[in-house]
């Protein structure tokens, strides 16, 4: 039976009062990431947008212990903290029955980019933790430049819209993919997540959380600045991308890959690019670029999950 | 247990059994020459169940000591080692790991570094870290090594310190050199170094903020504490060495000298060449030039009390195995040990001598190129120089 919305706790320990933007939709996956946890879970965090805002000294918006070292090693610190505990708990030191969750947390910058080498090593090495990426598409903390996870078009501070650049991020090119990373790593489990599907988003972080190894989570985080949307759009640019089939909820399990949002029929992906104005200098064969990427990222899904689980666009 | 045991062990050798006897939780690390060999070592002792530890197969050494920080921030007794290239890829975490406080020992094997690439020793990887916050203690033979790896542990760990410390042993001379080994009782040492349990640590139950935003309200006073902690910590220092005197008889001074009392000058050494410039120094008195010796221990906290002894001499030479870039002096040593002179408006001149970079041979007559140098200068027959003398140096 999947969860649904009255099964969410409503006890709260991401607690209001922190400098996130209004309509961070990084906030809202802390918020139940942190629920999910309750008081059984620590938290290694990659410096950026959240670590920044959420523990303003002598505040912090957490309820569940935190930490924060540095800006590529949230999965290094992670899998110290998952060891000591393991040993702490063996030689009878910690109570071996106590329940500690240990969840890496980075944006893009700290995981396909600086952090991808200590990711990679904690998924290798096979610690008991959960990695969760919020996925905002660039450095959203040092102020909107490009990252490896931003796609292709997308205006940022590094890659702007110029003569020699028309379409901001230049480069016609797919972006890494952290379902094959997780794959090739060989891990229990790896999933999608996407604040428009909160129970979705829950249920999942859920599951990683009991399952034993590493497993990684993708959260799809738009940034209302970074972005350029309005601050009431976050679930609304959410909603699109799952509709248009720029963002697939999905999940990676035992060898198996199976789509938890189905999209029978598809909405073209201008309307999408164009609520967000980090695409709005885009010309009609940008678009038309971007609408055959997303084709053809949604038709490799479909081959991985057997059959057609994300349907054609209907214009 | 009366019956002490002498063993045959190389410096990293030595500091594997120290590791493996004070019950290390967790250990990560990754290799390179040459502190390779300790956790080499550490990994037979897991393997082979003399010791109970999490060994993290880090992919690197920025993950090394990032691991070393969660597992010592979750209440672990954690244990890394590296070398050179190694440290300064720690770099950003060796700031972060005093700064939080983090009771962390590290073996350094000190190397030279990058480029031209070379394994040997001098002391590069050390002084480009004598600024991060870290206790650095020296030590000159495989003894000091693996003695004061122990009493490292009880170092760090107290709660008016809890800072990390780094144990220093010299590449190759310490580290691949086999030297008989006074071993302690296990279960002394335990009762000597027991773990301590602290204040915070990550616990589900007890939820804690770690390594938050400090601005400019407050980052300031996080540093000063830092900067007092480590102030602390030579007194601290006496104190542990004391302990360990009693516990296991040999004792250890922040700095050491030698034939101070009649000698005409000084000469300031570091690690495990001090037994060369002995060796020196007590040849030279045959021919009638008497100049005396100090070994630095501790390294930081600095031995500010050194002027003391200092000032009573119109030179001072200082041979260091590491060179201050682009500094009047050329040496960190030297500079630390005039900013000590110059603090207490002593008129001492200091003399810098460079030698041994990069593993280049450092033979008895070296030393006693030095010790003649410094005697023939503070005795005048000799100017002195303006600029750091690079000894065996092909211009
Ligand atoms: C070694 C290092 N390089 C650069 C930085 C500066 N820096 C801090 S956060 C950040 C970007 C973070 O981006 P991301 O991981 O995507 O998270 P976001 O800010 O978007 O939440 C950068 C470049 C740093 N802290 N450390």
């Amino acid at each position: 039976m999947p969860i649904r919305i009255w099964d969410i706790p409503r006890q709260e320990y991401f607690y209001s009062g922190h400098r996130l933007c209004p309509g961070c939709g990084a906030g809202i996956i802390m918020r139940h990431l942190a629920k999910a946890l309750g008081g059984r879970g620590i938290i290694s965090h990659a410096t950026g947008c959240v670590e920044v805002s959420t523990t303003y000294y002598p505040e912090s918006s957490w309820g569940v212990p935190w930490i924060h070292v540095a800006f590529e090693n949230a999965a290094a610190v992670a899998s110290g903290i998952e060891a000591a505990y393991k040993v702490l708990k063996r030689k009878g030191i910690v109570d071996s029955e106590k329940e500690v969750r240990v969840v890496a947390v980075a944006g893009d910058g700290g995981t396909f980019d600086i952090g991808f080498q200590a990711l990679s090593g904690m998924l290798e090495r096979g610690h008991d933790v959960l990695y969760l990426v919020y996925d905002n598409e660039a450095y959203m903390n040092t102020g909107i430049q490009r990252s490896g996870s931003t796609p292709f078009g997308a205006w940022t501070t590094t890659t702007p819209p110029g003569k020699n650049w028309p379409y901001g991020e230049w480069r016609y090119k797919i972006r890494k993919d952290l379902l094959l990373v997780a794959m090739a790593h060989n891990i229990p489990y790896y999933a999608t997540i996407n604040p428009a599907y909160i129970t979705d988003l829950y249920e999942k972080i859920l599951k990683a959380l009991s399952i034993r190894g590493p497993k990684l989570i993708h959260a799809f985080s738009p940034c209302t600045p970074g972005w350029r949307i309005n601050d009431d759009d976050t679930i609304r640019v959410s909603r699109l991308a799952v509709q248009t089939g720029v963002w697939i909820n999905l999940e990676y399990e035992n060898g198996v890959v199976r789509v938890t949002t189905p999209v029978p029929r598809r909405k073209p992906v201008e309307e999408y690019l164009m609520i967000q104005g980090r695409f709005r200098h885009l010309d009609r064969k940008a678009i038309e670029l971007i609408q055959k990427q997303v084709d053809e990222y949604v038709e490799r899904i479909n081959r991985l999950v057997g059959r057609e689980v994300i349907g054609p666009v209907e214009r | 247990m009366n019956g002490k045991k002498i063993e045959p062990l190389s410096g990293n050798h030595s500091v594997a059994y120290a590791v493996r006897d004070l019950d290390v939780d967790v250990i990560s690390s990754y290799p390179i020459t040459p502190q390779t060999a300790i956790v080499e070592k550490l990994a037979e002792f897991i393997a082979n169940g003399e010791l109970d530890a999490e060994y993290i197969h880090v992919e690197s050494e920025h993950s090394a000591l990032s691991a070393a920080i969660g597992a010592s921030a979750s209440g672990a007794r954690v244990f890394t080692a590296t070398s050179s290239q190694g440290l300064v890829l720690m770099y950003e975490l060796l700031f972060i790991a005093s700064g939080l406080r983090m009771p962390i020992v590290m073996a350094l094997v000190a190397r030279s570094l990058s480029a031209p690439i070379n394994i040997w020793n001098d002391h590069s990887d050390l002084m480009a870290s004598n600024d991060t916050g870290w206790i650095q203690i020296v030590t000159t033979n495989n003894q000091e090594a693996y003695d004061l790896t122990i009493a490292a542990y009880k170092l760090s760990e107290r709660p008016d310190i809890s800072l990390p410390v780094m144990v220093v042993l010299d590449g190759f001379i310490q580290s691949h050199t086999i030297e008989p080994v006074e071993l302690e009782d296990r279960d002394k040492i335990r009762s000597f170094a027991p773990k301590v349990k602290r204040k915070y640590t990550l616990d589900p139950e007890k939820p804690i903020t770690i390594g938050a935003l400090g601005d400019p309200e407050w980052y300031y006073e996080f540093r000063v504490q830092l900067y007092e902690a480590l102030e602390r910590a030579y007194k601290a220092f006496a104190e542990v060495a004391e302990e360990f005197r009693s516990y296991f008889g040999r004792y250890y001074e922040p700095y050491q000298t030698y034939y101070v009392d009649d000698s005409d000058t000084l000469l300031i050494v570091l690690g495990a060449h001090t037994g060369t410039f002995l060796k020196a120094v007590r040849a030279a008195r045959d021919e009638g030039i008497k100049v005396g010796l100090m070994t630095i221990r501790l390294l930081r906290p600095f031995p500010h009390e050194i002027h003391k002894i200092l000032s009573q001499y119109s030179y001072v030479g200082v041979a260091d195995k590491a060179i201050y870039m682009g500094t009047p002096s050329g040496s960190y040593l030297a500079s630390d040990v005039m900013t000590s002179l110059n603090i207490e408006g002593s008129s001492t001149r200091v003399i810098s001598y460079i030698y041994g970079i990069g593993g280049r041979v450092v033979k008895l007559e070296d030393a006693l190129y030095i010790v003649r140098n410094l005697w023939r200068i503070s005795k005048r027959i000799e100017e002195p120089p303006k600029k750091p003398v690079f000894v065996g140096v092909r211009w």
